[in-house]
């Protein structure tokens, strides 16, 4: 018995979310008094395999891999679910995530939720909380099978560092030609930006900002908080910012620490995708804007005044907090 | 070509969402449905690659038959030909399920399915049906082309996209940008009341996982305003107060 988790790694390095998934699949082992097992794969070294142990890994399988596709991942993770005898597998939900989760849910036969925002509930059998209609409410979900598979919101569990070191297996990669059908020609990551769907903290503008232009103050805003950037849907219809800043019901679903929106109305599609926010903050000129009433702080006023105003507090703040 | 897009009939975006039954089902009453954008964009995406290249669209949906009037609407927009596994969708499994037991000895070139239902958000349809047919999946595109037997795709990955390559068959998930949506035409309307409906029972009955209760977020404890000639006080209110920055 074990409770497993994925521990997704980008240049050979664990991501935020890795350590969420692994905390979270700590405390989840705790409930069901049982242990928790790793698996990275990718170019890790030992050493950071082994530092897992902080968030609650007491072993981690390294499986040694220079590329990626959800086959190769999906059967690897698998493999090691059916060793360990694992009830419960963890993978954060982010893409890729999803593009893992639903394949190793199918070779365990396992039930599977994503977008899960809590622990599980085990009183009665093993049910989870996650979020449904993008965002607009709940749902509990009894998982029913022998395994169950979950993928968390990024951000929608804390890390938890207790100290340890896990013990580190050397995972023999043994993979069929199936598992390379799909094959990369390039990959394109934005460096030096935060990914929006992992960011603590977003900075978002809609079509109050009139036009490309002017998201020059919004990119400085978000860079001294150490933000990322998003966007209304018209905004992103019109080219004035990629569709992947997009947010909202038919955009990403978020749940950062902070989201600002700045001259975005506030429309039901909208708030959808970001009500879940921990601190929400409006900035706008029209005083009946909807969205002051689904947010903790709010500005009445014009974006053009306000946000150099904030721009500079925020740098006096950083300046102060050095 | 033979394409297969699976359709998920969902409520309208503007929906105000509250349930019945004490929490434990969501309430229809007065909810307009659509077809999930995604899907359309599927939709349209799978008829523009058979117009230019010869083929057909059959549009797939698991639903109970109220969901016939968007299956049509799939019909009016241009798939040839529609299925409707009648059967209540339960969950991403079951729903893929019976997908896959309808589509296996099919010989479909290619599954289109939306990147996720707006309502249950699982975006996990396209996986599980992928590895139960057998076939590679590639999530959540905002490029497929098609070049005899092999297409180019570019998916979203996190911080970025990437280019890749798959021989047909295999399934994809529909993101938005993949091309712009179809309206359907008079034209479009007429036909789709001849074009064939096939309702067929479900077969696999894989239940997985159950829906016992809902809860709609709590509300805002009310907005604290703070005045646009002072606004540097609120970077030290979410520094001091809120605590996130
Ligand atoms: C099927 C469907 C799906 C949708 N999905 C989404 C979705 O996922 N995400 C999404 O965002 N929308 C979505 N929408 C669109 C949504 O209904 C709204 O139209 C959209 O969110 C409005 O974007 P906006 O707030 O940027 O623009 P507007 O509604 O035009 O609002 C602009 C706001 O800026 C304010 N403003 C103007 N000038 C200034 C200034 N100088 N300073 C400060 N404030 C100013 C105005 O008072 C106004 O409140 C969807 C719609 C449909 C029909
Ligand atoms: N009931 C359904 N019938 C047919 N296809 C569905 C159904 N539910 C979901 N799908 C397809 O699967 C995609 C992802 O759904 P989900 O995994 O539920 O988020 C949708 O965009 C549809 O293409």
């Amino acid at each position: 018995m074990a409770v497993l988790v994925f521990a997704e790694s980008v240049d050979g390095k664990f991501k935020k979310s890795t350590l969420e998934a692994v905390s979270y699949a700590k405390e989840t082992a705790n409930l069901l008094g049982t242990k928790t097992i790793a698996v990275s794969i990718g170019n890790v070294a030992e050493a950071d395999a082994k530092a897992l142990g902080n968030y609650g890994a007491e072993t981690v399988y390294n499986a040694p891999l220079d590329k990626f596709s959800p086959e190769a991942f999906a059967s690897i993770i698998a493999d090691v679910a059916k060793t360990e005898n694992a009830q419960v597998v963890v993978f954060s939900n982010n893409y890729a995530g999803k593009s893992i989760t639903p394949l190793v849910a199918v070779k365990l036969e396992a039930g599977v939720a994503s977008g899960v925002v809590a622990l599980p509930n085990t009183s009665a059998g093993f049910s989870v909380r996650k979020s449904v209609f993008s965002g607009k409410a709940f749902a509990d979900v009894q998982l029913t099978t022998p395994v169950k598979v979950v993928a968390i919101t990024p951000n929608s569990y804390q890390v938890n560092n207790n100290g340890g070191e896990a013990a580190v297996v050397n995972y023999t990669v043994n993979l069929g030609n199936d598992a390379w059908r799909t094959q990369i020609v390039e990959t394109n990551r934005v460096t030096g930006k935060i990914p929006l769907t992992e960011a603590e903290l977003v900075v978002s503008a809609g079509r109050g900002l009139k036009g490309p232009e002017n998201w020059t103050m919004i990119e400085e805003l978000a860079e001294i908080l150490g933000a990322a950037t998003a966007c209304s849907k018209p905004v992103s219809d019109m080219h004035w910012r990629p569709h992947e800043e997009h947010v909202g019901q038919t955009g990403i679903t978020i749940k950062p620490n902070l989201y600002i929106a700045i001259g975005i109305s506030g429309a039901i599609q909208h708030l959808a995708g970001v009500s879940s926010s921990k601190v929400i903050v409006a900035i706008n000129k029209d005083p009946e804007a909807p969205f002051f009433k689904a947010a903790d702080y709010g500005i009445v006023g014009d974006a053009f005044e306000v946000v150099p105003k904030l721009i500079d507090a925020a740098k006096q703040l950083k300046a102060s907090s050095h | 070509m033979k394409i297969l897009v699976c359709i998920s009939v969902v409520p309208d975006t503007t929906t105000k969402i509250t349930f019945t039954d004490n929490n434990t089902k969501f309430n229809t009453a007065g909810v307009q449905f659509i077809i999930n954008p995604y899907d359309e964009l599927a939709l349209t995406r799978a008829l523009e690659l058979t117009e230019a290249q010869g083929g057909t669209v059959t549009a797939i949906t698991v639903g109970l038959p109220d969901a016939d009037a968007n299956i049509r609407k799939a019909l009016a927009i241009g798939a040839h030909d529609a299925v409707r596994i009648n059967a209540e969708p339960k969950d991403a499994y079951f729903v893929a399920a019976e997908i896959a037991a309808y589509a296996k000895d099919k010989g479909f070139d290619l599954v289109l399915t939306g990147r996720e239902s707006i309502d249950y958000n699982g975006g996990l349809v396209c996986g599980i049906l992928g590895e139960m047919l057998g076939l590679p999946s590639v999530n959540i595109v905002t490029k497929i082309d098609v070049n005899g037997n092999e297409a180019t795709l570019i998916r979203d990955i996190d911080g970025g996209k990437e280019t890749v390559k798959v021989a047909l068959p295999f399934v994809a998930s529909a993101q938005k940008e993949l091309t712009e949506p179809r309206i359907p035409n008079m034209r479009g309307i007429m036909a789709a009341r001849t074009k064939p409906l096939a309702v067929v029972e479900a077969s696999a009955n894989k239940n997985t996982a159950a829906y016992n209760a809902f809860e709609l977020p709590a509300p805002k404890a009310g907005c604290k305003m703070i005045s646009a000639d002072n606004a540097a006080e609120l970077i030290n209110l979410l520094h001091a107060e809120a605590k996130v920055i």
